[in-house]
């Protein structure tokens, strides 16, 4: 079967060590990167909202308002996927903590922000998005089940569709059993049609895995990856980094996202191409 | 708004819930008008409400071979999975589709958090996870579907849906999706969510729990009662089973609102409900039973009541099943799918149970009790936190839009 177009148009991305994709781009040209504040700033999120909102949720609107304001489309016309392996794992043992204690005195605000969905409900209110929102999960393949989904569903509609895959780090002792050491967080803003915001064109197969999908990273990304699943989409943001290349990722366990960036010969005549130094 | 879709064959389904295992059980207790829930008896300190708990979970471990997934909500979706010949259809489809060609796509609001509650409650003296509970596939959302693709020996796209109480009516829109861009032949949707502690305790936080059996669209309601339940179904394609169910349409949309409390004028379950009757190709007045979301919530069933009245004509009937139920969340969508698939099958309107005193709100199409007539069209409305909405349309085969 032929393979699915999808084209990239924005791209967020956050981690203590990384404040967006330009910084990642910098780090694999080699050069120096200065780490963001410690806290994703989340300026999407109106200021009552950001005092409110747990971490999982500040890390997600981070990405997902950082890939928006470079796709340059309004965020209200967007159909959302939130991805993440875990959901926020501060309240899972807060609640879990607080269950095995004195049941009776669990917070309801943090009962409602614990639902996986929590992201998606922050997003769509602080945006005014009455677009189709959704909540995934899968395990490790959290990254290329949700890039499936956010590709099958701009394909099938024929609409924009965000996608966000973000996971914080875990505290003990949940942590040993999630295994998520490190925050880290990205977004694609994906659309069915040629733009002239267009920054890259994806070829995508699905298909059974044969053999290894293991990509040669370099440091200090391998690291990353094994300590948070959301940052299995590594492979694909480095090359969305570098322009070119292809990668395999895990939709599910035994099957494959084969991925061409097709990144020339994709540009309107009138629109340069544009890094995203340019319009970070 | 969307183009009408090519209608899916709903080629098999089943559903577990307090009413019973298996859809005969379900029909039963529909038509006797006859409540499962019962006063609550799970949570780990004592809580005076009423729960929609399932019989015999207790007694039904996973076979020796799945048995590293064992948990009580991997139990119940055992359960689920080998009522009404269900194993037996799925089988049949991988045979004739191939592994990697059906989707597994499952809703869950809290997957196996029972069983992270329960390493809470007896920590290690450093504080960590006692040896046994070490199982890092069970402490995670994704641990339901991760079972269920592991149980049916599937191999296509796995993926776990979280939106809280909408979660498996949006199933649907995710199997019909990757069917129509051809990239499955066939999907196993449903949804799975048990009785745990952090929903009980949840829930009671935000005073939505009510100390009686839950009474949707009664005047005097004041809250839900949490429920359990399993339910799947199989979607194939129509000239797989021309005359199976069919699935005729579904809505999403997003409130934009509040976290958890439904928009005031219902906008987003509104827009899911005109997304459904686009992608159905037909108007509101074509639809003859609507399994209403109800949860018995004074906000949920006011602004429900309300977009029901405006939107419907008076020959459309309506009702909430939670009274049989209990809240089933992020279940809920696929038990009343099967509730609706049944009112087609069997020309049944199971009645509203317990809306004695219905509330003012209500129009004409409410069913109070129980109604037979032929349904052609039936509706099941989902909504959840975070203002996310879902609708679906199943219709009969012979149907025409």
């Amino acid at each position: 079967m032929s393979p699915l177009r999808i084209h990239v148009e924005g791209i967020g991305l956050w981690s203590k060590q990384l404040g967006n994709f330009a910084a990642l781009q910098a780090l694999l040209a080699g050069h120096a990167t200065e780490p963001p504040s410690p806290k994703p700033a989340a300026t999407t999120l109106p200021p009552n909202e950001r005092r409110r909102a747990p971490e999982s949720v500040l890390l997600a609107a981070e990405v997902a308002g950082q890939a928006v304001a470079m796709s340059g489309r309004a965020a209200d016309s967007l159909t959302c996927v939130f991805s993440s392996s875990h959901g926020d794992q501060a309240i899972t043992d807060y609640m879990c903590a607080t269950l095995a204690s004195a049941p009776k005195e669990l917070s309801p605000i943090r009962f409602h922000n614990s639902v996986h969905n929590a992201p998606a409900g922050y997003w769509t209110i602080a945006t005014g998005c009455h677009e189709p929102s959704t909540a995934v999960c899968a395990q490790r393949m959290s990254f290329g089940a949700g890039l499936l989904e956010a590709i099958s569903h701009a394909l099938a509609d024929r609409c924009p569709v965000l996608l966000v895959c973000s996971d914080i780090a875990g505290v003990f002792p949940l942590v040993e059993e999630t295994g998520c050491t490190q925050s880290f967080g990205c977004a694609l803003v994906l659309t069915p049609e040629l733009s002239e915001n267009t920054l890259a064109s994806l070829d995508v197969m699905l298909a059974p895995i044969q053999g290894s999908t293991d990509h040669a990273l370099p440091e200090p990304l391998v690291g990353w990856r094994a300590a948070n699943a959301s940052a299995e989409a590594l492979p694909l943001l480095a090359a969305l980094a570098r322009g070119h290349g292809h990668c395999e990722l895990k939709a599910a366990a035994s099957l494959g996202l084969r991925i061409q960036l097709q990144a020339a010969a994709v540009q309107p005549d009138h629109a340069p191409s544009r890094t995203a130094e340019q319009v970070a | 708004m969307p183009d009408p879709m090519t209608p899916l064959a709903v080629t098999a389904y089943t559903a577990t819930s307090a009413i019973g295992h298996g859809l005969a059980a379900q029909f039963d207790a529909l038509q006797a008008a006859r409540s499962g829930l019962r006063p609550n008896d799970f949570s780990s300190a004592p809580l005076d409400c009423w729960i929609g708990r399932v019989a015999g979970v207790e007694d039904a471990p996973l076979p020796a071979d799945l048995s590293v997934w064992e948990c009580r909500n991997n139990r119940l979706a055992w359960l689920g999975l080998n009522q009404d010949g269900f194993l037996d259809r799925v089988r049949a489809a991988r045979e004739r589709y191939g592994a990697h060609r059906i989707a597994l796509m499952l809703g869950t609001s809290t997957a196996s958090i029972g069983e992270t509650e329960a390493a809470y409650r007896r920590l290690d003296a450093d504080g960590g996870f006692p040896d046994d509970m070490r199982r890092p596939a069970i402490h995670a959302p994704h641990s339901l579907a991760a079972f269920v693709t592991a149980a049916l020996e599937l191999e296509g796209p796995c993926l776990t849906i979280s939106t809280a109480c909408s979660s498996s009516a949006k199933v649907f829109a995710n199997a019909e999706r990757l069917i129509r861009l051809g990239l499955v032949d066939a999907a196993v949707v449903g949804g799975v969510d048990t009785l745990c502690d952090s929903v009980l305790f949840g829930f009671n936080a935000l005073e939505l729990v009510s100390p009686q059996p839950c009474r949707p669209f009664d005047a005097t309601r004041n809250g839900i009662s949490i429920g359990e339940a399993a339910g799947f179904a199989l979607l194939e394609r129509i000239d797989a089973a021309p005359a199976a169910l069919r699935l005729l349409g579904y809505g999403e949309a997003s409130d934009a609102h509040h976290m958890s409390t439904p928009h005031p004028d219902g906008l987003g379950a509104e827009l899911a409900l005109r997304d459904t009757l686009a992608r159905a190709g037909i108007d509101a007045d074509r639809v003859d039973y609507i399994n209403l979301h109800g949860t018995a919530s004074q906000k949920n069933d006011e602004v429900e009541a309300a977009l029901v009245s405006r939107a419907f004509p008076a020959r459309t009937r309506g009702s909430s099943t939670k009274g049989f139920t209990g809240h089933t969340l992020g279940a809920a969508g696929i038990i009343e799918a099967t509730i609706a698939l049944q009112a087609i099958e069997h020309g049944l309107i199971p009645g509203n149970l317990g809306g004695a005193t219905p509330d003012s709100g209500c129009g004409p199409q409410f069913a109070w009790t129980n109604e037979q007539q032929r349904v052609d069209v039936a509706l099941s409305n989902s909504f959840g936190f975070g203002g996310n909405n879902a609708c679906l349309a199943f219709a009969r085969a012979e149907f025409a839009a």
